[in-house]
């Protein structure tokens, strides 16, 4: 089921287009990577998904029903520019935020203690925010995102700002998150991190979305059907049909290492029936794109195409 | 709880838990008592240091003549004596010597030596004895001319003085005694303190937009309440900020002023009569209860009472709050749509411009209440807040009230649209710099 859906969005500022017909579907459960270039548009529309902003044209659904403005109360939203008042002392300023939220004072109270125990940030509760350090105001910022236990969390680079210690802290805790049930939002520009933790993405260049899929198919899909085998034998006596390209070959005495492109659409089986054939096969295996080139490629193209 | 409950209740909070904020609220009072008691109390003080003066008498019109009082007694030398404390003048242990020539009656001088500056009261206080004896002689001489029985004291009962009181005649034809110092006086005030209340807490909330703007915290804010709501919260807040300032000035400075008058009181005005200074009446009149007396405190309160204080007070209420407002969002709006002080202060200008005309024209819309110009610019909203307030004391028609009333709602109904809608878009705009075109641009946006 779709927690979240948004249907054929549109928004324009002053005759400059931000989102153009774009769609996103949100299964409940998931962890949704939003990604593209800088100035895409994925701001836009975690603002209108966030209802900060609403959308010149297009339908928003939560939870199968048409988005309300109470919805907002389930929703968790930690913004790329981080930012409390700084003259308000942390527990307080805690308090404030998590009731804005639509929590009780002593619901709101009962989770701060645990989120600062959690976090170890509890003697900092009377502190003034400008006393914190960055670290330790990002973390008192990721508990007011989450204390209300929303069913939708919007993490806009949750990671910038973050010592690699912390990181690893958060990544576990937005997992936990997400196996309680949550389903959360990722926007990043840190690919690596998308491979880690999402299940599901869609890419946003120039105001349109231009990939939407899961990661494993998406990676299937953009795929150049490329292999690396090694096996013992000459690479000089291996006869290869045409449609195999050899992009890079090794003989290294006894073993010979090769890497081919094939262009005729063959079942792996079959392309290792070839070398097993010949040689006897050491190891075969596919090469997958990572995230990161599947995005450069496909913003590259569509850039291109574009212009 | 309702949401712009809560951000009301934050945004007073903290301003009036701000250690500023404290003592502010409570040393401006004293300060004004001060400013106004102190000085009077400390001239009447000074008054009672013993002066002997030295008369020198070329003419000896005025030996041994002239009225001393408790504190100020003239001692009359020879010429000797005169010419050693010119030499020296530490010789004799005198404040001052006054010399009056033998031709002091065609020439009209005399003159006041001393090693030190003489104080102004001393100066008057010779003035007028000397001035006196010698009109009192030249119309003695003038009697004794004519021959007249009885002159002197038929010239007397001649001297009238005539007090003259303002009646303003009522709906009913009643005759209403007016007071035109008390309208100006609580006119002025009123007009004032909207006028400081109204840049002071309008510029507290443009400070408080452009803080939350800054430290990015507004993006979380507006992902849980409606921008709306957040502008709603931040105005009324620190709206009532203000107000209890107000309040608590008001209450302490008349605890102040009653607890003065009681501990002062008596001897105050026992000083005052004693006093060898000329207070001008209008000085009495602004030092209040202390040196009134009893008579003229009767009058005041009987002026106050003349005024309609409930349509004062009300109009007073409504005027204070509706120019808040309305300067309010448009100085939010400001804060929303710049990044930094800079611009802010460049924007602030054409909103601050009508504010501090009003209190330029002041005076004159006083002293003309009824005039066209005063009567425009109580109608104008921009400037009404102020200067209605200003008139209302003098007595308003009711249709001037009510078009005025309705004009300043309504362009607050309109304020508050466009600068909302100016708030939610310049409030997640950063590092652009907005100008006139721009902001008209933000208006036609949806939502």
């Amino acid at each position: 089921m779709n927690l979240f859906e948004a249907r054929n969005i549109h928004k324009e500022y002053a005759r400059q287009k931000a989102l153009d017909n774009v769609s996103v579907n949100i299964k409940e459960g998931s962890v949704f990577g939003l990604l593209g270039p800088n100035g895409a548009g994925k701001t836009t529309l975690i603002r209108i998904i966030n209802q900060i902003t609403a959308p010149d044209s297009g339908e928003l659904f939560f939870e199968g029903r048409p988005l309300k403005a109470d919805d907002i109360q389930k929703v968790g939203y930690l913004p790329e520019e981080r930012g409390l008042y700084k003259k308000m002392k942390v527990g307080e300023q805690a308090l404030y935020l998590a009731q804005l939220k639509g929590l009780s004072r002593k619901d709101a109270l009962r989770g701060l203690k645990y989120w600062f125990e959690k976090f170890e940030i509890q003697p900092w509760w009377n502190k003034k925010v400008e006393e914190l350090s960055k670290g330790m105001a990002q973390k008192v910022q990721f508990v007011t995102t989450v204390i209300h236990k929303p069913k939708l969390l919007i993490f806009d680079e949750p990671f910038s700002g973050f010592d690699p210690i912390n990181t690893n802290l958060l990544k576990n805790e937005i997992l936990d998150l997400k196996k309680e049930g949550a389903t959360i939002i990722f926007s990043t520009h840190n690919m690596a991190s998308v491979e880690e933790i999402c299940d599901h993405i869609a890419l946003i260049n120039q105001s349109r979305k231009i990939l939407d899929g899961p990661v494993n198919e998406i990676k299937q899909t953009y795929k150049s059907h490329i292999f690396e085998l090694e096996f013992l034998g000459n690479l000089q006596l291996l006869k290869l049909p045409p449609s195999i390209r050899v992009l890079e070959s090794e003989q290294n005495g006894e073993t010979g290492k090769i890497r081919i492109q094939q262009q005729d659409n063959m079942t792996n089986n079959d392309l290792l029936k070839i070398f097993m054939n010949e040689t006897e096969v050491l190891s075969f295996r596919e090469i997958i794109p990572s995230m990161n080139e599947v995005f450069i490629q496909v913003v590259e193209q569509y850039n291109q195409k574009n212009h | 709880m309702n949401k712009s409950l809560l951000i009301l209740k934050r945004e007073y909070l903290t301003r009036v838990k701000k250690k500023s904020f404290i003592i502010m609220t409570l040393l401006v009072p004293f300060m004004m008592v001060l400013f106004t008691v102190l000085p009077i109390y400390l001239s009447t003080m000074d008054d009672e240091q013993q002066r002997t003066i030295a008369v020198y008498d070329e003419t000896s019109l005025f030996l041994n003549r002239m009225e001393e009082t408790q504190y100020t007694r003239f001692h009359y030398i020879p010429e000797d004596e005169y010419n050693a404390l010119k030499a020296d003048f530490k010789s004799g242990n005198y404040y001052a010597v006054l010399h009056i020539p033998i031709n002091i009656l065609s020439i009209n001088q005399a003159s006041l030596i001393s090693d030190k500056q003489v104080t102004i009261d001393i100066k008057n206080l010779i003035e007028n004895r000397l001035n006196k004896l010698i009109e009192n002689d030249k119309r003695q001489q003038i009697i004794a001319e004519s021959g007249i029985p009885d002159l002197d004291k038929r010239l007397s009962a001649t001297r009238t003085n005539i007090n003259l009181s303002t009646i303003k005649l009522g709906e009913e034809g009643k005759a209403i005694k007016g007071s035109t110092e008390m309208a100006m006086t609580v006119g002025y005030i009123s007009g004032f303190l909207i006028y400081m209340f109204v840049l002071m807490y309008g510029m507290m909330v443009m400070r408080g937009v452009m803080e939350e703007k800054s430290s990015r915290i507004v993006e979380v804010i507006i992902s849980s309440v409606k921008p709306f709501q957040l502008m709603f919260g931040k105005i009324v807040g620190i709206g009532l900020v203000g107000l209890t300032q107000v309040a608590i000035w008001v209450v302490l400075g008349f605890s102040i002023s009653t607890g003065i008058h009681v501990f002062f009181g008596g001897a105050g005005a026992g000083s005052a009569a004693r006093a060898q200074s000329i207070v001008s009446p209008e000085v009495m009149n602004q030092a209040g209860t202390q040196v009134a007396s009893n008579n003229q405190v009767l009058q005041v309160l009987d002026a106050i009472g003349n005024l309609n204080l409930v349509l004062i007070i009300s109009c007073f209420i409504f005027y204070f709050v509706a120019g808040f407002i309305l300067y309010a969002s448009l100085m939010g709006s400001i804060g929303a749509a710049t990044d930094n002080d800079e611009d802010a202060q460049q924007m602030m200008f054409p909103v601050m411009f009508p504010l501090i005309f009003s209190i330029t024209i002041l005076f004159p819309v006083i002293k003309n209440p009824e005039g066209a110009f005063a009567f425009w610019t109580s109608i104008f909203p921009l400037t009404s807040p102020i200067i209605m307030m200003v008139r209302i004391p003098f007595g308003v028609a009711w249709w001037e009230l009510v078009v005025s009333i309705v004009t300043l709602l309504a362009t607050i109904m309109g304020t508050i649209w466009i600068a909302g809608k100016i708030y939610r878009t310049g409030i997640l705009m950063y590092g652009k710099k907005v100008n006139l075109k721009e902001i008209i641009k933000w208006l036609r946006y949806k939502n």
